[in-house]
């Protein structure tokens, strides 16, 4: 089954890391994809919220805004698609990440259109 | 025959309940089916006679209507999540289905993974509690609502809600790989105990009603180190605290009768009568304590505070009377819990031993500073009064009396803080 792997840091946190800290979550990146594999279906690190744009409908029309669904203390910054048997798969290789991170964990529903 | 069919309830319930998941990967409909059996059974039984595999029969009984639900729930064009279970466990569950064997000894015993799936942490512990409660033991959704002091049709929307995210979550029916094993013990652990502690926190409901979830909790604990031990020949780390907490809930629970006065009135453990605890509890968890009585240090982290708190139990408990308590290695105990596991309940438990061993003075200043990091507890103020009364500062310790009874919110103990403050006012404290 698909995961996403949604992660969240606290803005900020790179642009003061020193450079050994940057290194060392590099680090942890490459341990994770050396681990995970072809199990990694896609990844990407985001820009960040200040170039979000929100698009919702009012009264039936597209209305665009600027920034993220929602302010909160922590930003989504990237995330992973994984395939995996089970969470306890997942969980397993999250733990390789940076240890700053909060990941979100979520199943994809896999759509059976015939039905 | 009804309490033949309680005892198979008992034993046979999450065994058989595993296997219908093992094979159908569905905890609703393998609940449904199982609890079906089991009515039909109650209903056939005292007609027919109990069947001489009374277990392969509540399996075939189940099976069959689970079989009936998929077909129905097929020709409805309905989905529903299925449980990650890997392919040789569902064909060992299936083999076990269609030769259940000559006796319920023949049938596999899947209820070590079913425990691990129900006390997943990717549950909040109050729903892993009550989902492994009913799920591996048996106990009723109306029981356990009585037991969780909610309303029956809230325990059922949160037993539906945490047995959803297992299946959509895809959280595995499977035992943990051996280096996790320690680790989702503690969880396991932390939800046994949790079911312990809900059934002895002041004010939840009757004192029977306690009793009884405490009971279901020390059965679940009691189960899990049964089936563990083969899993944990290596560090023995999971037994260990197995072990600990199990002596930890029996001492305990041992104290149950001796609560409660005849009106119902909490009785605190220097005042209980000890001729009402209950002896083989109490020999039983100090035999399980006995291989750590020497060496109490090389555990984890939580192993250490069960097995401390245990130990501090193991003293009240082998007291012949509340005089004769070993208050100066209880505090020993509890300054070497304080250093493993700090925290403020630690701290003021260990001032009222202090207090005991070296007078009332000694334990005031271990209650110093701890105003800021407990400013409502109740319990702060009502210690240091009663250890400032105590000293003979009268004063002091009518102010700390008031101070308690308006951060109390429990109703027994505030009528024993008002009854200790008249007794001051009145110039005879009742001293200990």
């Amino acid at each position: 089954m698909k995961y996403l792997v949604l992660i969240a840091y606290r803005p900020g946190g790179w642009e003061e890391a020193s450079d050994s800290q940057r290194a060392e979550w590099m680090d942890d990146h490459n341990r994770f994809h050396a681990t995970v594999g072809s199990n990694i279906v896609a990844g990407e690190a985001l820009a960040g919220p200040d170039a979000a744009t929100t698009l919702r409908h009012k009264d039936g029309q597209p209305t665009l805004t600027d920034g993220p669904f929602a302010e909160t203390a922590e930003m989504i910054g990237g995330f992973y698609l994984l395939e995996a048997p089970d969470l306890d798969t997942v969980t397993g290789w999250c733990e390789i990440l940076p240890k700053g991170y909060s990941l979100e964990i979520r199943p994809c529903i896999s759509m059976d259109m015939s039905a | 025959m009804t309490a033949d069919l309680d005892r198979i309830w008992r034993d046979e319930w999450g065994r058989l309940l595993a296997l219908l998941v093992g094979q159908f990967r569905r905890l609703d409909l393998a609940e449904d089916a199982l609890a079906d059996a089991f009515e039909a059974a109650a209903r056939t039984w005292p007609r027919d006679g109990i069947p001489a595999n009374p277990a392969a029969w509540l399996l075939t009984t189940a099976r069959r209507r689970t079989l009936d639900r998929l077909r129905a729930e097929a020709m409805a064009a309905r989905k529903e999540p299925l449980l990650v279970v890997d392919a040789r466990t569902q064909e060992e569950a299936q083999r076990a289905m269609a030769d259940p064997g000559d006796g319920p000894a023949a049938l596999t015993d899947e209820r070590l993974r079913l425990v691990f799936l129900c006390a997943h942490p990717a549950l909040a512990p109050e729903a892993a509690a009550a989902l492994t409660l009913r799920l591996v033991l048996g106990v009723s959704t109306a029981d356990l609502a009585r037991l969780f002091l909610v309303a029956e049709p809230t325990m059922a929307a949160r037993l539906t809600r945490a047995r959803k995210k297992l299946a959509v979550a895809g959280v595995p029916f499977a035992l943990p790989s051996a280096q996790r094993l320690a680790e989702r013990v503690d969880v396991v652990a932390t939800v046994a105990y949790l079911a312990f502690t809900a059934g002895y926190a002041p004010g939840s409901g009757p004192d029977v009603v306690r009793a009884e979830l405490a009971g279901e909790a020390i059965r679940l604990t009691r189960l899990l180190r049964t089936l563990i031990s083969p899993y944990d020949n290596q560090h023995r780390s999971a037994t260990a605290h197995l072990d600990a907490l199990l002596a930890l809930m029996l001492l305990q629970h041992s104290r149950r009768d001796a609560r409660v006065d005849a009106n119902g009135a909490l009785v605190l453990l220097p005042d209980q009568d000890r001729s009402r605890w209950h002896g083989d509890e109490i020999d039983e968890a100090l035999t399980l304590l006995g291989p750590f009585t020497e060496a109490p240090s090389p555990h984890d982290r939580r192993t250490t505070e069960v097995l401390l708190q245990a130990l501090v139990a193991a003293e009240h408990a082998v007291a012949s009377s509340a005089a004769l308590t070993d208050w100066r290695r209880i505090a020993g105990l509890y300054a070497v819990l304080e250093e493993r596991a700090p925290s403020p309940a630690v701290r003021l438990a260990r001032a009222v031993a202090v207090a005991e061993a070296d007078g009332p003075q000694a334990g005031l200043v271990l209650l110093e500073d701890l105003d800021e990091s407990l400013p409502h507890s109740h319990r702060l103020p009502a210690i240091r009064a009663e250890l400032l009364c105590r000293a003979g500062r009268g004063v002091e310790a009518e102010a700390a009396y008031q101070r308690a009874i308006s951060l109390c919110a429990n109703e027994a103990e505030r009528t024993h803080l008002i009854a200790r403050l008249a007794e001051l006012d009145s110039g005879q404290p009742r001293g200990r």
